[in-house]
């Protein structure tokens, strides 16, 4: 009796070894792989949207868009393309390198900070900036022509002490109390944390910068692609986008 | 800083040497060789003279000299005190001034920043008094000074050391008073090596960024020099960036080989 039912029970769990293997390898596993290039500031956020479903494998690619871009000139294979700005989609789009019309799922506006407790009481884009140590991005940089157009809109002239090459180089010298105020976008504000105050200048989102997205022409996982573009602007989606400080339209 | 070449090339040296030598002058030249090539030549006039280009360039050229000044006024008396001081305490000041050369610019720039800064150890004490460095051409020398300065004494001892006490000896045993040996017979003898640690100092100063970046901020004029204005117009503008480099390339060559010329001079003139 015993000697029959060993073997038998072994069947039963190398069956069960079987139908589970071959559930690994035919289910969603494999279908659901998707490899994203994003601009580096979503670098976060979308690791926090991928973290919503559990069934998508998302592969992240994040760099400068205008890299993105020449990357997937080149070849480089991926599934969707988002970018931090229109202009470079543009580019993208009019070479035929992601399906037509993308979809704009963030903006992203440039927020005035101080550092904590605001030592120089500044209060806007106005007087209060006199004799102050304001600190901008350069204006051929995105978060300096942000800054430069909420300035003209503010009608005033800035006098910044800096104009650095990276938003994040502004940051570092409002969050160290370097510099009495800095113009950056409303997610460096956030990502700074308690270390800086947020003066909005932008309530509208009128001079923010707009992120579209889009899958990749020709990619070989369309459908997931638009699975993983769906849980981008998807309600829990937005959720996380604001969380991280981004606008969404 | 000048070692004596035999006469005759290759004189007890293997021809394999060769190989390696070579290979490393290609390795250094060819870089540089391609900025040459990819500079739009016939567009240098337009782009050197923007108002952009002509601040940074002054901006440069008048932080370096300055920096290079006080790197001679504190470094060389420094380099002086240490090359006739042995023990522990010599070997620990020796051990801090050297770290800067090899620090990478960015912590450079920070401790800077975490010293002098608004905020910093003195600069918090400074603040107070109403003077601040941050933001200023004071700030960018300052950068300068704390990565060039090293070199300069480092270039002084070593040929102090190497030169030994003899001469100076031999002044004071006929009389002579210290300032009077100083004066009379070390420095003569150390011009040479003064010079080209002072080009190695303005070159280095010139080609100073992390720590100026980091510690200064950058603004035409003011703070952004020539390595900070090529740092921005890389990704906008490559012509112009290029240009820009060349510049920088001209002045670090014609400086370093004015310091050998230099230096090849005053030995010659002071040999028997």
């Amino acid at each position: 009796m015993n000697a029959s039912r060993l073997p038998a029970g072994g069947t039963a769990l190398a069956l069960t070894l079987v139908l589970a293997l071959a559930g690994c390898a035919g289910a969603p596993a494999s279908d659901r792989t998707v490899t994203v290039f994003a601009a580096s500031s979503l670098t976060g956020v979308f690791a926090d949207i991928a973290e919503l479903d559990p069934t998508l494998d998302v592969r992240f690619t994040f760099d400068g868009s205008s890299t993105l871009v020449d990357q997937l000139a080149g070849g480089a294979p991926a599934d969707v393309l988002a970018t931090a700005d229109e202009a470079t989609m543009a580019r993208a789009t009019q070479a035929s390198l992601v399906e037509p019309e993308p979809t704009v799922f963030a903006t992203n506006a440039g927020v005035l900070i101080v550092p904590a407790g605001n030592p120089a009481g500044v209060t806007g884009l106005d007087a209060s900036l006199d004799g102050t140590k304001l600190v901008v991005c350069a204006p051929t940089v995105p978060c300096g022509a942000t800054a430069r157009a909420l300035a003209d809109a503010a009608g005033v002239a800035l006098a910044p002490v800096s104009e650095e090459q990276k938003v994040t180089d502004v940051r570092g010298k409002v969050a160290s109390g370097e510099a009495d105020a800095g113009i950056v976008f409303a997610t460096d504000a956030t990502a700074a944390g308690d270390a800086v105050e947020t003066i909005v200048l932008d309530p509208d989102g009128r001079f923010a910068t707009r992120y579209p997205v889009a899958v990749v022409a020709g990619s070989a996982n369309a459908e997931t692609a638009h699975a993983f573009i769906d849980l981008v602007t998807s309600d829990a989606g937005r959720v996380v986008l604001a969380e991280h400080g981004f606008g969404t339209p | 800083m000048t070692v004596p070449m035999p006469a005759s090339g290759g004189a007890g040296r293997p021809r394999w040497l060769f190989v390696p030598a070579v290979l490393a002058v290609l390795f250094l030249a060819v870089p540089l060789l391609g900025i040459v090539a990819r500079v739009p030549w016939a567009d240098v006039p337009a782009l050197l003279t923007t108002r952009s280009s002509l601040d940074a360039l002054g901006l440069s050229l008048l932080t370096c000299l300055v920096a290079t000044a006080i790197s001679l006024a504190l470094g060389l008396p420094l380099a002086l005190v240490l090359a006739r001081a042995d023990g522990r305490l010599a070997g620990l000041v020796r051990t801090l001034v050297t770290i800067p050369m090899v620090l990478p610019p960015v912590v450079a720039g920070l401790a800077l920043l975490i010293t002098f800064g608004r905020r910093g150890v003195l600069g918090a004490p400074l603040a107070v008094l109403g003077i601040e460095v941050g933001f200023s051409t004071v700030a960018v020398v300052m950068a300068q000074v704390f990565v060039a300065m090293p070199f300069l004494v480092t270039a002084v001892e070593g040929a102090l050391r190497a030169t030994g006490t003899g001469v100076e000896g031999a002044a004071a045993t006929l009389g002579a008073s210290p300032t009077y040996t100083l004066r009379r017979v070390t420095l003569p003898l150390l011009a040479p090596s003064i010079a080209a640690g002072g080009a190695l100092t303005f070159a280095r100063a010139l080609g100073e960024f992390g720590a100026t970046i980091t510690f200064a901020g950058s603004l035409q004029g003011v703070t952004r020099t020539l390595p900070l204005e090529i740092y921005l117009l890389r990704e906008l503008d490559t012509d112009a960036a290029l240009a820009l480099a060349l510049v920088l390339i001209v002045v670090a060559g014609l400086t370093v080989a004015a310091t050998g010329w230099l230096s090849r001079r005053t030995v010659r003139r002071s040999a028997p």
